[in-house]
């Protein structure tokens, strides 16, 4: 284990069926291999935190028993992995061509004019946050947004109304 | 009717369920490969049906499976790609949701003839509903036995572990995916050694597609002659083809290789032909990284021959006139898409997505997608054409990875068969940047 003193002393910990699930994780790979469950415990932080802090990964560092910057370059590569507090829902819209081929480009339009928010920005009440990314893997489907787990598919602009209004509930 | 290899019982209700997969013959292949053969034998299946990587290299797995170093005491891994993430593919996707066990059991048959004792399924991130179908279908083959320790009493023990992704386009090259599973940034690694001699933890590891796994379960049952048999030469087999775009049914269609590219285009079974009301401008076959190809070339060879859903048709007249089948992401243009706008869009993917190890990739990529946003919004000069193919040029084979290649071919091809698109976004920028204004000159729309 790293030293753990009272100044690095973890300030969160995930809850006893997270703890779990990050274990059994860390199980899944040969002794010694445990940093190969960083992408899994970062998932499950941010399913607990709603984002990858600071104090989060220094968490995730002493529990695969690995230096907090082998956390954070992991963290910052990937783009699943928001470094900032972000709002309730996420919604993250594919921008690459054949959603934008299915008329992509007007319907985040409209989302964005709806919500009164930009990429990356988050609502005042917190609510939402909108994230641009890249393929999906739903081409046919598209336009396509993801919030959470969630695919949402063949989307317009009245079906994005719907949707925030049933999520605004 | 069509062979259909890995969707014959899609539809079935509840066919991502143990029991239902059983009761379709799932398994059995599992059963005949670990009661009755050896891990040898059922590499020779393999590599006598020919099946060629399906995530669009289109190495031959046989062969792939071959070069797996075998030193003594020391373990193992085969481990699935199925971090997809080309645009127009979504092929893995489809099969994983609806066939988790037909994955998981061609897992069990691979890493037997490869003698792996744990595996590894890396899908990505952001199909995280996707990875807990599998980690129940794995749940449920253990339970039964088929996975775990001693399976089916034949003294094989595999562990099947499902890792998620972090979200990284480069993650679908082989080596990246190892390092990610590793626990780090995914950053392609030098070649040699390859992955068959140091892989993960720098063991001796394979990393295949989740399509061309699924395939071994029907050759254990069918035969490597019998797969062999379907499909034209070198082109064995079938393939699920994704198809997106202006098309009448988009969606997963699984093909016997060989099928001429306007049937898939126009048939009912498969596209469905054009939207209505619209004409056919322009076709990736392959995934976003394959050239694009005019309409007129798509559809035939330059002899006038009908091109074939084939690696070989389809690269037929080298980048010239030709693409490639890649992963089999088959995205359709019609005449109100503006050529110019796609290509900046998958440029920007593409600069988005490099990792940054090597200069070629990291700069050329961010300068092809600024040069095609300032012509997309009316600031092009002339010279920038020609210094697009020129960026291009300079990047491919120049990294370490094929992500080099993947984002200069787009680009070269567009400007090769639709320059004067380009010219005219130059010289009419006012017109060009109208909302909707599309190109509307001398071009073979179909």
């Amino acid at each position: 284990m790293n030293m753990i003193t009272e100044a690095t002393k973890p300030t969160i910990q995930f809850t006893p069926e997270r703890l779990e699930r990050a274990k059994q994780s860390i199980a899944d790979y040969p002794e010694g291999k445990q940093k190969s469950a960083l992408l899994p415990l970062l998932h499950i932080l941010q399913e607990q935190e709603g984002w990858t802090s600071p104090e989060g990964m220094d968490y995730v560092a002493s529990l695969l028993d690995i230096e907090p910057i082998e956390v954070y370059e992991v963290a910052s590569f990937y783009t699943m992995y928001h470094l900032n507090p972000v709002g309730k829902h996420v919604i993250e819209y594919c921008r690459t061509g054949p959603c934008c081929l299915m008329g992509g480009e007007e319907v985040y339009a409209h989302l964005k004019q709806r919500l009164g928010i930009d990429t990356g920005q988050t609502t005042v009440d917190g609510q939402f946050t909108i994230k641009e990314v890249e393929c999906l893997a739903a081409c046919g489907m598209g336009p396509v947004f993801q919030i959470r787990e969630q695919y949402y598919m063949h989307l317009t602009n009245d079906r994005v109304d719907e949707i925030i209004d049933e999520l605004s509930k | 009717m069509a062979t259909k290899i890995l969707t014959e019982h899609v539809n079935v209700p509840g066919i991502e369920t143990f029991d239902v997969y059983r009761k379709q013959g799932g398994y059995t292949a599992l059963e005949k490969a670990l009661k009755t053969m050896t891990p040898e034998a059922v590499v020779e299946e393999v590599k006598k049906a020919g099946v060629r990587g399906r995530g669009g290299a289109g190495f031959p797995m046989g062969m792939k499976w071959s070069f797996l170093a075998k030193p003594e005491g020391v373990p193992r891994y085969l481990v699935c790609n199925a971090d997809e993430s080309e645009p127009g593919t979504f092929k893995d996707h489809y099969l994983m949701k609806n066939l988790p066990h037909l994955l998981i059991e061609g897992m069990i048959i691979s890493s037997f003839a490869l003698g792996a004792n744990k595996s590894f399924i890396y899908v990505r991130g952001e199909l995280m509903y996707v990875i807990r179908i599998l980690e129940k279908a794995i749940a449920e083959a253990k339970a039964k036995g088929f996975l775990g320790k001693n399976i089916l009493g034949s003294g094989y023990d595999l562990e099947l572990v499902v890792q998620p992704g972090g979200g990284a386009y480069i993650c679908g090259e082989e080596t990246a995916l190892l390092e990610s599973l590793e626990g780090k940034r995914g950053n392609p690694r030098n070649k040699p050694p390859f992955p068959a001699v140091k892989g993960l933890y720098q063991c001796p590891t394979v990393v295949n597609n989740v399509e061309s796994i699924a395939t071994t379960p029907w050759i254990m049952n069918n035969g490597g002659d019998a797969y062999a048999a379907i499909g034209i030469g070198r082109s064995t087999g079938t393939k699920l083809i994704s198809a997106s775009g202006h098309i009448n049914k988009p969606g997963v269609y699984e093909i016997e290789l060989g099928v001429p590219v306007e049937d898939f285009l126009y048939a009912d079974e498969w596209c469905g032909g054009i939207r209505p009301g619209h004409k056919f401008k322009a076709l990736v076959a392959g995934g976003s990284s394959v050239p694009i190809l005019p309409a007129n070339l798509a559809l035939k060879l330059e002899n006038g021959d009908k091109r074939l859903m084939t690696y070989e048709s389809l690269s037929e007249g080298g980048f010239k006139t030709g693409t490639m089948l890649g992963s089999g992401g088959f995205i359709v243009f019609d005449e109100t898409s503006c050529i110019v706008r796609n290509t900046w869009n998958f440029s920007r993917f593409y600069h988005h997505e490099s990792c940054g190890q090597c200069s070629p990739c990291r700069e050329g990529t961010g300068w092809m997608e600024k040069v095609l946003h300032r012509i997309e919004y009316g600031h092009g000069h002339q010279r920038d054409v020609d210094l697009l193919v020129d960026v291009a040029s300079k990047i491919e084979g120049n990294t370490i990875c094929p992500l080099g290649d993947a984002a200069a071919w787009p680009v070269a091809s567009a400007i090769r068969h639709f320059r004067d698109e380009f010219l005219w976004h130059i010289t009419n920028p006012q017109e060009a940047t109208q909302p909707g204004a599309v190109y509307r000159g001398e071009m073979a729309l179909v």
